[in-house]
């Protein structure tokens, strides 16, 4: 194989790729844009109330963000709303001209997965869904939904993940890692049964705050800089919880998208957790596989933010280890950190190699084909 | 390489970028205190427009608890993921040697000193009584 470290390098004319982006940030204009999707029972509550969350913030983040809304400088769109908030500027700016075939749309805002009150967080899950639906699935052939559950109410998030399952439309059931236990306690299981019983992939995207420090017990971090790292290991903690409890045992069926975790620490987890499993086999008895083979075989990642190793080919070894199939681009527009498909993993790849990766793994962990 | 008519001075006020077209390549131009730089508009990472980046100064600290903040304006910070250049020289602060966005040459001139030529002025139409901003390229 010969390598190319050029990070410029160009992709030949004929090998032009029709994308699959895993992560594309839509945002309601204002909370007020979901009232109409929002079950009449709680307007009262969402006029009077609105966020109570699980995290003492409700409006702020406890990490100040490096770019307004998150974002990118120039996706806010020039007819105003958020960076996110405008379908056609999106397609403007984001999937024509860099050819998405199918973008999967993860919404983080308002965080109706994180809401104190069950009874609101289901309502205002449904709202969001059904938001999505509206606003942009059906407006949008393009692009795919992600069902946002109520994760502290598993058995809520199962009768959500059935409703929006029958609708179709959208690619995954969204969780995240950080929540009030890890993700791979008993009172979680019910929505892994639910994704692997209507046959919907889970999706894990960054983040989710618990009120705990995000630095796994080291106390509370200083800087952004801090928090954005760690959400690789809040990523390893969670998949470290779920492969022990044995989740993947107890669900043969589900697979998992770990996406914008990064992928340097994959390799190394799955080292760790072999030897660990290894030694401690009396302490779990459920997990009758090596983990590495679990990372290798029922979970894919996303790329972006993309690892950027000094030396460019390393990326290729980083593929080896964690496999071709498994890696899946996702650009996280408009987010400041997000990746641009033409210059994100700048190493050679062959033409299939690269359509594995920006489109066809996927087009197989989604089902979208 | 020939000097391109971009702007008139007086549409580029201190402290404000603007992204011109020059021979079909954008350009980011800065009035620096009244002096005018220019960098090629797009960031040699991802590509990113440049010229929509924040203008910032240089935060130093050479060691705990004492910190310095100088050169206000100087320093161009990519509109995507915040990789800082030196709007005098397109060097990154990060890795100067390796990392450059190409610079070009900018210059304050009177019309009465460019009708005079040679110049190109594609968009901009000469007067001898107004200031403009040159770009080589
Ligand atoms: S595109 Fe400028 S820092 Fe990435």
């Amino acid at each position: 194989m010969t390598v190319d470290v050029d990070p410029r390098l160009a992709v030949p004319a004929d090998a032009k790729l029709r994308l699959v982006d895993c992560d594309i940030h839509p945002i309601v204009r204002s909370t007020a844009d979901l009232r109409p999707y929002l079950d009449p029972c709680w307007h009262d509550y969402f006029d009077q109330f609105g966020n109570f969350l699980v995290s003492p913030y409700t409006e702020a983040h406890p990490y100040p963000k490096p770019t307004p809304a998150l974002s990118r400088l120039d996706t806010w769109p020039p007819g105003g709303g958020p960076p996110g908030s405008d379908l056609d500027f999106m397609r403007a700016q984001h999937l024509d001209p860099h050819d998405i075939e199918i973008g999967v749309l993860q919404v983080l805002w308002p965080t109706a997965a994180r809401q104190r009150n069950l009874g609101y967080a289901a309502a205002l899950c449904s709202a969001v869904n059904d938001w999505q639906a509206a606003e942009w699935l059906a407006r949008e052939k393009r692009l795919r939904g992600s069902i946002m559950v109520s994760q502290e109410d598993a058995g809520s998030a199962a009768a959500e993940i059935a409703r929006c399952a029958r609708r179709g439309g959208y690619a995954q059931v969204m969780v995240m890692p950080r929540n009030l236990e890890p993700m791979g306690r008993r009172r979680y299981w019910p929505i892994f049964q639910a994704a692997q019983e209507h046959d919907i992939t889970l999706g894990c995207h960054v983040g989710g705050l618990n009120g705990y420090a995000v630095t796994g017990g080291a106390g509370h971090c200083s800087f952004y800089a801090e928090e954005k790292d760690s959400n690789g290991f809040a990523m390893e903690a969670m998949l470290t919880s779920m492969i022990f409890e044995g989740v993947f045992e107890a669900f043969p069926r589900l697979r998992m998208v770990a996406i914008e975790a990064g992928l340097g620490w994959v390799p190394a987890l799955g080292w760790r957790l072999d030897d660990l499993w290894q030694r401690f086999r009396g302490e779990l008895p459920a997990v009758r596989r090596p983990p590495s083979d679990t990372l290798r075989e029922r979970l894919w990642y996303t790329t972006q933010p993309a690892d950027e190793p000094e030396d460019p080919r390393h990326l290729r070894d980083l593929f080896d280890w964690i496999g071709w199939d498994r890696v899946c681009f996702a650009s996280d527009y408009p987010h400041w950190d997000s990746d641009d498909p033409r210059h994100a993993l700048p190493v050679q790849m062959s033409q299939a190699e690269r359509r594995a990766i920006f489109r066809d793994n996927a087009m197989a962990v989604y089902c979208l084909g | 390489m020939a000097r391109h008519v971009v702007l008139r001075a007086a549409e580029l006020p201190e402290g404000e970028s603007r992204i011109v077209t020059v021979r079909g390549r954008e350009i980011a131009v800065f009035n620096l205190g009244g002096e005018f730089f220019a960098l090629v508009n797009r960031c040699p990472h991802e590509g990113a427009p440049l010229g929509l980046g924040l203008r910032v100064g240089l935060s130093e600290s050479d060691r705990p608890g004492c910190y310095s903040h100088s050169r206000p304006g100087e320093l161009l910070r990519c509109p995507w993921h915040g990789w800082e250049f030196d709007i005098r020289t397109g060097q990154s602060w990060c890795e100067p040697s390796r990392l450059k966005a190409r610079a070009y040459a900018a210059t304050r001139e009177s019309g009465a000193a460019l009708v005079k030529g040679p110049y190109v002025a594609e968009s901009v139409p000469v007067a001898v009584q107004e200031e403009y901003v040159v770009v080589e390229v």
